[in-house]
């Protein structure tokens, strides 16, 4: 039977705060382990929890770029269970009024509706000696550096239909956030995590099927592949006409599977309640509209823009618009003066093939608006060739200089001084008199023969313009 | 000239007079403790370096003729749920043994901010559940008036140690009558104010929308003395009450300078709770209300019978709301982090299982069950949402009750103390000691009670007043008026007995 694929993604973001969620302890990633805790954090008896301003604001932005509608009033709650890396033996969440509501993010024409998004503590971290887990492990020791550090759960409806979508509602829902500034986007450091909700239903059907909630998926490339193979695992399973089981499962990387969890681990009655320490949030409305004033322009907008103003295609939009550091950096150049061709295929193409090869990041580089504009017009005014301006782009990227400076230095200089430059092509035009008697008898494919002949001669600093203006001249010359 | 049993402003003349110093007095209510707890048990540790340190700041400031803070030298005795920083806090339990918080209660702070001097923690039910402190874990408080009778409960230490004449003031919590009843069978003064008007930053928590932070003092003078210092908005609690709700009516201040004019209840309407007197109360109580009533009639109150129906199931909201947040905010002591933990235990679950089961004690662990079970899915409406919509309607009620008096007014307990064992094999018994408190505690108001007479065995009786939230100065103006035309303000015979023994 044919069947599709029926994807929904729930994203815990570490939201941007300068401290916790519920405390003054500082957020920031890799200090030393238990340097960044106080009493409330920690759960010490008799202390309380404050909610912190920031990471309220922080969610509502997300709420208003997401379209969300952003609750007049909304409480936290508890929810308990019991595990080392959470210290009070409850986790403040929110549970039946998130902070958003509804909303969508719009992903090649199509629309993923959110579900909700509401703020919640995260718990700390354990770190296991001789084995990888808890069980079978000699002694556990916990980190709370990250317990209270504000998240952000956003849950997608199950619009998603394969996982090439879910990567790209990923990417997106990311590049939001970190346009918005209120989460790094990091996966490696586990600010933004994904799990999935993957369930199949014959093609046309209205009836969900049974989904597999699968965990620890540390890569847009694992949320990829961990769906694509529990798509297989579960069209395997019905086909064979037995039935798919609702259950959590894991990915593991290294077999390329997902495994069932211990069912023990996840049979959780979370006992959810409203957290007396902390009195419902009333949303001021004003503050929402002053939130909304400093919304910087959304990826959606500004890839559209691209299109419609500087004529890019979708595809270089979108790539552009991937990296908020990039597309800021082009648009600066182009505010300038640069050609928004030019900036689109030496960021698209030299800049991303060596941020690979170097394995750096957009914001490592030296280049500056400025850089890219002086190209642009170098490359217009013919002071540089296109293809030198790639070896120019190159050495920008690398060190902080100026266009002029590299172009002197490796002395990639335009010739076109017409003097100088018919004594080349005349150079040529003798030094090669069979090619010239060809030409003469029709055979005009000669003449790039003779065009790379003439580049080779001026290490390619030759304008090609003036050279094919010559070349028409003298060639025409010769022929009588 | 003995400097025990004295009022706040007493000691005051006492340091400012230089009649004593703030270290002698300290020294003699130690030595006092040090002599005579082992009659009542009420201290679990005594912070005798932390009161000489802070005596001696006190007499620094007297002999550099500083002005005295309001609170100079007063001693202070501090329930054991309460944190005082580099001192044990075990909640009476067995789980917190060793766990020292690095941290002082907000009430604590501002207490020694004021001047007061702390001679120790005080012995409680475990983790402030029960009614009678024979659920302490490490031994059982007893009345001073009688050791042979409970001293109540949960913060039956504190009650005990103002009844002895230990300390000037004493703190306690009050999550179902925990200040009240205890005063009521000591025969002190107890006020829980309105919720949030004393910051429980600091308080370890039983459950979280109830607790309170109350005073007890020998008198309703020492109370407003010592709210006018403790009750401050504090940006740590979330649940405080803001500076701009505080109305005049909650003003300590302005009450304590206004005392002086407190002569009589003229235009003061109270209304006697229908539901909570009567046959309810053992014949001594009932006399003594009854006499009580007819001496705020002498002092102009305009008196009726009041129905609040409601407060019947305030009982049972109460035994459903408590053991649920109850059961949260005990899951912290888990083992993993301080306090006790069973370190034969070979792997997680039985660490939590053993740790929980050998250093919890029966009380504790009867409302974790109870409160777990309330909170479960599947049960969770019909328990923990229907109890909280009852004390809407039971806060409803008292709400419309005062748009037309200004108080209520009860016995605080329907029994006075009983013997030690009395009520342990019946914990539904022993639950009805709060019956009358616990109201005051869904509802959020302000209450107090004060000594109103004494039954047939000498042991005290004593007076509840209730008001609308925010309004604690009508219960603390009624208390003094009461107490200013009444002669029921007594030390227990201990101090007397311990003084004469002295010379
Ligand atoms: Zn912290």
């Amino acid at each position: 039977m044919e069947y599709e694929p029926v994807i929904g993604l729930e994203v815990h973001a570490h939201l941007k705060t300068k401290t916790k969620a519920f405390c003054g302890c500082p957020t920031e990633f890799g200090a030393q382990p238990n340097t960044q805790v106080c009493p409330v954090c920690v759960g010490m008896p008799g202390v309380l929890p404050v909610v912190n301003k920031a990471m309220v604001a922080c969610a509502i932005k997300v709420g208003l770029a997401l379209e969300c509608t952003i609750s007049a009033t909304t409480k936290f709650d508890r929810k308990n269970y019991f595990y080392p890396d959470l210290p009070k033996g409850y986790q403040i969440s929110q549970y039946d009024e998130p902070i958003c509501r509804g909303g969508h993010i719009t992903i090649r024409n199509r629309k993923i509706r959110i579900h909700r998004a509401h703020m919640e503590e995260d718990a700390g971290k354990l770190v296991h000696a001789g084995a990888a887990g808890l069980h079978g492990s000699d002694y556990s020791l916990v980190d709370y550096n990250r317990g209270g550090v504000p998240l952000l759960e956003i849950v997608s409806e199950p619009d998603i239909g394969s996982p090439e979508e879910a990567r790209l509602y990923l990417t997106e829902l990311r590049n939001i956030l970190r346009y918005i500034d209120v989460c790094d986007g990091n996966l490696e450091e586990g600010s933004f995590r994904c799990d999935a909700n993957v369930s199949i239903r014959p093609v046309g059907a209205t009836k969900l099927g049974t989904r597999a909630e699968i965990k620890n998926l540390n890569s847009f490339r694992a949320v990829q592949r961990a769906i694509q193979y529990e798509i297989e695992r579960q069209t395997t399973i019905l086909d064979s006409g037995k039935e798919v089981v609702q259950e959590t499962r894991l990915w593991n990387e290294s077999d390329g599977k997902t495994h069932p969890m211990r069912s023990k681990e996840e049979a959780h009655d979370y006992r959810y309640f409203p957290e007396p320490d902390l009195v419902p949030l009333v949303i001021d409305r004003t503050w929402v509209t002053e939130l909304s004033k400093e919304m910087p322009e959304l990826p959606e907008v500004r890839r559209q823009r691209y299109m419609d103003n500087l004529k890019l295609s979708y595809d270089d939009a979108f790539v552009i618009v991937e990296s908020k550091e990039m597309s800021d950096l082009f648009d600066q150049a182009v505010k300038l003066g640069a050609s928004a061709r030019d900036c689109s295929n030496w960021l698209i193409g030299p800049t991303l093939a060596y941020l690979r090869e170097e394995k750096k990041e957009f914001a490592d580089l030296a280049l500056t608006p400025k850089n890219l504009y002086d190209l642009s017009r170098a490359v217009n005014d013919g002071a540089v060739s296109s293809t030198a301006a790639k070896q120019v782009l190159i050495e920008l990227l690398a060190k902080k200089s100026e266009v002029a400076t590299i172009i002197k230095d490796l002395g990639l200089a335009q010739v076109s001084d017409e003097g100088d430059l018919r004594k080349a092509v005349s150079a040529v035009l003798d030094a090669n008199p069979s090619q010239v008697e060809e030409f003469r008898q029709g055979k005009t494919k000669v003449r790039q023969f003779f065009f790379g002949e003439i580049m080779k001669a001026t290490k390619g600093k030759a304008n090609p313009q003036i050279i094919n203006k010559l070349l028409d001249e003298l060639l025409v010359q010769a022929k009588v | 000239m003995t400097l025990l049993g004295k009022s706040i402003s007493e000691i005051h003349k006492l340091l400012t007079s230089k009649e004593t110093s703030a270290t002698e007095l300290a020294q003699a209510h130690l030595s006092y403790i040090e002599k005579s707890d082992h009659l009542t048990h009420a201290f679990l540790c005594l912070t005798k370096d932390l009161a000489l340190k802070q005596a001696t700041e006190i007499d620094k400031l007297i002999s550099a003729k500083k002005e005295l803070p309001p609170l100079a030298g007063i001693p202070l005795a501090v329930k054991d749920v309460l944190c005082v920083e580099s001192y044990p806090a075990t909640c009476g339990s067995k789980i917190l043994e060793g766990f020292k918080p690095i941290y002082n209660a907000t009430s604590v702070n501002l207490l020694f901010d004021a001047g007061a001097i702390c001679v120790g923690k005080t012995n409680c039910d475990e983790f402030a559940m029960g009614s009678s402190n024979e659920n302490s874990a490490y031994a059982k408080v007893t009345n001073p008036w009688n050791h042979n009778y409970v001293p109540g409960g949960s913060s039956g230490g504190s009650a005990a140690s103002v009844a002895a004449g230990f300390a000037t003031i004493a703190l306690g919590t009050d999550t179902g009558g925990s200040v009240r009843q205890p005063a009521s069978l000591c025969g002190v003064v107890g006020m829980k104010p309105t919720y949030g008007l004393v910051s429980r930053f600091g308080l370890i928590a039983l459950a979280s929308s109830l607790d309170h932070v109350g005073p007890f003092t020998r008198t309703v003078e020492d109370t407003i003395r010592t709210l006018a210092v403790m009750a401050k908005p504090d940006t740590h609690d979330s649940t405080s009450v803001p500076q701009k709700m505080r109305t005049a009516n909650c003003d300590m201040v302005a009450l304590l300078n206004d005392l002086p004019k407190i002569t009589n209840l003229k235009n003061v309407k109270i209304g006697v709770i229908e539901e909570l007197s009567g046959e309810g109360n053992e014949k001594s109580v009932q006399k003594a209300l009854d006499l009580a009533i007819e001496t705020l009639k002498t002092l102009g109150a305009k008196i009726d019978k009041v129905s609040l129906p409601k407060v019947k199931y305030a009982l049972p909201v109460y035994y459903i709301l408590n053991p649920a947040e109850a059961s949260s905010n005990l899951a912290r002591y888990d083992g993993v982090k301080y306090g006790a933990r069973d370190k034969s235990a070979q792997d997680l679950l039985s660490m939590y299982l053993s740790t929980r089961q050998s250093f919890i004690g029966s009380e504790p662990k009867r409302r974790i069950m109870l409160g777990t079970y309330v909170l479960s899915s599947g049960y969770y409406d019909a328990y923990y949402k229907k109890a909280q919509r009852v004390r809407r309607l039971l806060t409803e009620e008292f709400n419309d009750i005062f748009k037309s008096y200004d108080l209520v007014i009860c016995p605080t307990s329907p029994t006075t103390a009983f013997k030690f064992g009395d009520r342990t094999d019946d914990p539904l018994k022993m639950y009805m000691a709060d019956v009358a408190s616990i109201p005051a505690d869904l509802a959020g108001l302000p209450a107090i009670s004060i000594p109103c007479g004494f039954d047939e065995n000498n042991m005290p009786i004593g007076l509840q007043f209730m008001a609308a939230p925010l309004a604690d100065r009508k219960v603390l103006e009624a208390a003094y008026a009461f107490e200013k035309a009444t002669d029921y303000t007594k030390f227990s015979p201990m101090l007397q007995k311990y003084e004469s023994a002295k010379t």
